[in-house]
């Protein structure tokens, strides 16, 4: 019976019960810092309303003016160098947390984008231009130089790793 | 018969977006719930000063972290000073911003759980070979 339960919940609602659960979890033991966290969500939500826009936007547009045969060209199987530029590029200018970019990078997914300019685009967004003055203040330029060079390199190595890693696992 | 289209692609990407809204609240939840329960001050008391096991608890508890990036700098700069080797808080530091355990089911979930887990693992390693290489570059410069 709870598994036939279980089995109709998607993983999404899953998820989102689970973290419920550790809330609660939190209740039992400490109320102040349960109350903190709330707060911290709501705080957390509001900070993410213009990126939860912008994405909303940019899928909406793709689903306009990018039809799959378009993401192919541009970040698919036969895009090369452009793909790899696109991914850089957007990875390192796109903005808020990490997660409110997985649904269009999903959705680019399912038109055709390559596992590997999706793992260059999330890599990237650890290059984080704003606050670059920020980590120079902290750790000097030249340390920020270097360690910038580094993520943009590693990043298409890291790229081309988890494609050939996927590529290997579905073989065997 | 444009308005059409656009309402119709409107309706659609609001009803996929819909879909992923569960999947954004648990991760901000999450990332709420681990900022909380894990003190700013359990990421200093980490480090022993051991060249080698060092970098890796770095990048372990960087990976495990969630937040602004912002914050892995000010603690990272706080690490510095206390005398924490360049290479434990550069792998920190990456590890925060290229891996994500806390967003891990989320990644799993809509991008694929193979891909997922084979990019955090990869992210991982590559931190630790970042900071090792980029610790190296600076005593030539």
């Amino acid at each position: 019976m709870i598994n036939k339960i279980l089995d109709k919940i998607s993983p999404r609602w899953f998820f989102l019960a689970a973290v419920l659960v550790l809330y609660l979890f939190l209740l039992f033991v400490n109320f102040s810092l349960t109350k903190e966290a709330i707060i911290g969500s709501v705080q957390l939500f509001k900070q993410i309303i213009p990126v939860f826009l912008l994405v909303f936007t940019f899928m909406f547009l793709s689903k306009i003016f990018f039809k799959p045969d378009k993401i192919s060209r541009l970040v698919g199987e036969k895009a090369g160098l452009k793909g790899w530029l696109i991914s850089i590029i957007g990875g390192v200018l796109s903005s808020g947390p990490i997660y409110m970019w997985y649904p269009l990078l999903a959705d680019f997914k399912e038109k055709g984008m390559r596992d590997s300019f999706v793992a260059v685009f999330l890599y990237n967004r650890a290059v984080k231009i704003p606050l670059i003055p920020m980590m120079i203040f902290y750790f000097g330029l030249p340390f920020v130089l270097v360690l910038t060079f580094y993520m943009i390199l590693f990043s298409i190595i890291n790229g081309i790793l988890v494609e050939k890693f996927i590529d290997f696992k579905f073989k065997n | 018969m444009t308005f059409l289209i656009l309402k119709r692609e409107f309706i659609d990407t609001f009803k996929g977006f819909k879909q992923v809204l569960p999947i954004i609240f648990g991760v901000v939840m999450l990332v709420s719930w681990s900022i909380v329960v894990i003190p700013k001050n359990f990421y200093t008391s980490i480090f022993s000063g051991n060249k080698f096991t060092d970098p890796l608890f770095g990048a372990i508890f960087g990976s495990v972290a969630s937040g602004s990036p912002i914050t892995s700098y000010i603690i990272g700069g706080e690490l510095l000073s206390q005398g924490v080797s360049l290479v434990a808080v550069t792998a920190f530091i990456l590890a925060w911003v290229s891996v994500g355990l806390i967003q891990l089911p989320a990644e799993s979930i809509l991008l694929g759980k193979r891909f997922a887990i084979t990019r955090n693992i990869i992210s991982f390693v590559s931190a630790l070979i970042i900071a090792l290489l980029t610790m190296i570059t600076l005593m030539f410069l």
